[in-house]
């Protein structure tokens, strides 16, 4: 479902990415463990086609996404640092906004707009404005926002950043219920001791490069021992 | 869920974008307001000054009524790429699958209708304080070429101004000597009109205008992924 190979990328002089090849098949949920400064936000804005790599290929779906970005994005779902989110809209404007843009509209997007609203139990609250939602509502209509054209490549980057444990619950069993449902799911966090459960494999990166991959122990305590100290 | 192919969108992307940027600004008011009155207070100010020297103000009037707008549209432009990096929106939209070009035209479109929106209110007072002649068919259309041409070089500009520190400083030092040229072509085509000159002898100066929207418009749909993208 979507393969990186090779990828590098330098700000200047300095190399942010190193050869990092990456492969997510449909249903799986990869977590990319990482000190801060690691990579990991270039990688994923890599991954979602809003930035270049300076070497290596992208595939969504076998479409090559750096030379045909528009084809790949309408794959991809990204949930990001900020919530992307205008706060003079309602929930609804938003999404019924960024359905427009992914080339939904009538029926189709005013029952997709509610599926997604309703899924993020935000039903109720479809008429205010955004900039009344507390930092969890807004967190679930970024989501909301990131599941409207139901992509087949779910991208986070440290989407658990901010939330209560209730609202860090619910995002987590909503992950693990998107790769079961056949996403390719891919979460970038520094944070090991949240929104680990369902995961399928975990990477660790470290200086641009990926340190180690690991399918079987993803226990907290051997990840943390990966990710800070052995080299 | 079936998507359209990213090309056959385009015009219902561009009219997602207008209508979301006309939408927030309808409840915000932020900058229509700050444009409306900066317009207003100019003109006002132009009529006080001058008046103590000048008797007549048909020479003065094209010249004022362009400064004024030019000016005032600079506010609006400045404002039409930050409320983009609040919540970093414009990687909303440049995660959704269109053209570059979309948002491009679809921010300038939204720029023209807010200069617009300042120019039917500049214009009536214009024509009471300055010279009732402004209230003619020919001046409305070189201030629409001229809103348009200003829209899309303005917008151009704010794009490359936006990613600076000193965003509010660089669009005017970056804007006005680029539209210059429209804005003497847009006062010498307002002059014709008032002075109710054969088309022939200023005819020439609508031509610029358009010149300036072709080619202007044209850049910002070529440049604008490149400068978006750094």
């Amino acid at each position: 479902m979507l393969i990186a190979q090779g990828i590098g990328k330098r700000f200047g002089l300095r190399p942010v990415l190193r050869g990092i090849t990456l492969c997510v098949e449909r249903g799986e949920f990869v977590a990319v463990l990482g000190p801060n400064g690691a990579g990991k936000t270039t990688l994923l804005r890599i991954l979602a086609t809003l930035a270049r790599p300076d070497v290596g290929t992208l595939l969504v779906n076998s479409v090559d996404a750096v030379r045909y970005p528009e084809r790949a994005r309408q794959m991809i779902g990204l949930v990001s640092h900020q919530s992307l989110i205008y706060g003079d809209l309602t929930a609804a404007e938003n999404l019924r906004f960024y359905g427009r843009l992914y080339g939904l509209g009538g029926d189709v997007l005013e029952v997709r707009v509610e599926q997604v609203l309703r899924q993020m139990n935000l039903w109720a609250r479809r008429d205010d404005r955004a900039r009344t939602f507390s930092r969890g509502m807004t967190q679930r209509l970024t989501i909301a926002r990131a599941l409207l054209h139901d992509p087949a490549v779910l991208l986070l980057d440290e989407p658990f950043t901010g939330l209560d444990q209730a609202s860090a619950a619910a995002l987590s069993a909503l992950l693990h219920e998107s790769a079961t449902h056949g996403r390719a799911v891919v979460m970038t966090t520094h944070e090991i001791q949240r929104g680990l459960e369902g995961i399928s494999r975990a990477l660790i990166l470290r200086n641009g490069r990926i340190a180690h991959e690991c399918h079987d122990d993803l226990s907290p305590q051997t990840l943390t021992r990966l990710m800070h100290h052995d080299a | 869920m079936t998507l359209e192919p990213p090309l056959s969108l385009l015009p219902r992307q561009i009219a997602a974008l207008v209508w979301k940027d006309l939408t927030l600004e309808l409840r915000t008011r932020e900058a229509i307001i700050a444009m409306v009155v900066f317009a207003v207070m100019a003109i006002v100010m132009f009529n006080f000054a001058l008046r103590l020297r000048v008797d007549a103000f048909r020479p003065l009037a094209p010249g004022i009524v362009w400064v004024t707008l030019v000016f005032a549209g600079t506010l609006g432009l400045s404002r039409s790429l930050s409320t983009e990096q609040v919540n970093q929106c414009l990687d909303g939209l440049l995660l959704a699958p269109c053209d570059r070009s979309a948002i491009f035209v679809g921010k300038a479109l939204s720029n023209l209708a807010f200069t617009l929106l300042t120019a039917l209110l500049v214009l009536p007072l214009s024509a009471i304080l300055l010279d009732e002649g402004l209230i003619q068919p020919g001046v409305w259309l070189t201030v629409a070429l001229g809103a348009a041409g200003y829209a899309g070089a303005g917008t151009l500009i704010a794009t490359m101004a936006a990613s600076t520190r000193a965003r509010e400083v660089f669009l005017p030092i970056l804007l006005f000597p680029i539209a210059l040229p429209l804005l003497v072509a847009s006062v010498i085509a307002t002059s014709g009109f008032l002075d109710r000159l054969p088309l022939g002898e200023f005819g020439s100066w609508i031509g610029m205008q358009v010149a300036f929207i072709v080619i202007f418009w044209t850049a910002g749909v070529l440049l604008f992924e490149y400068l978006v993208e750094g």
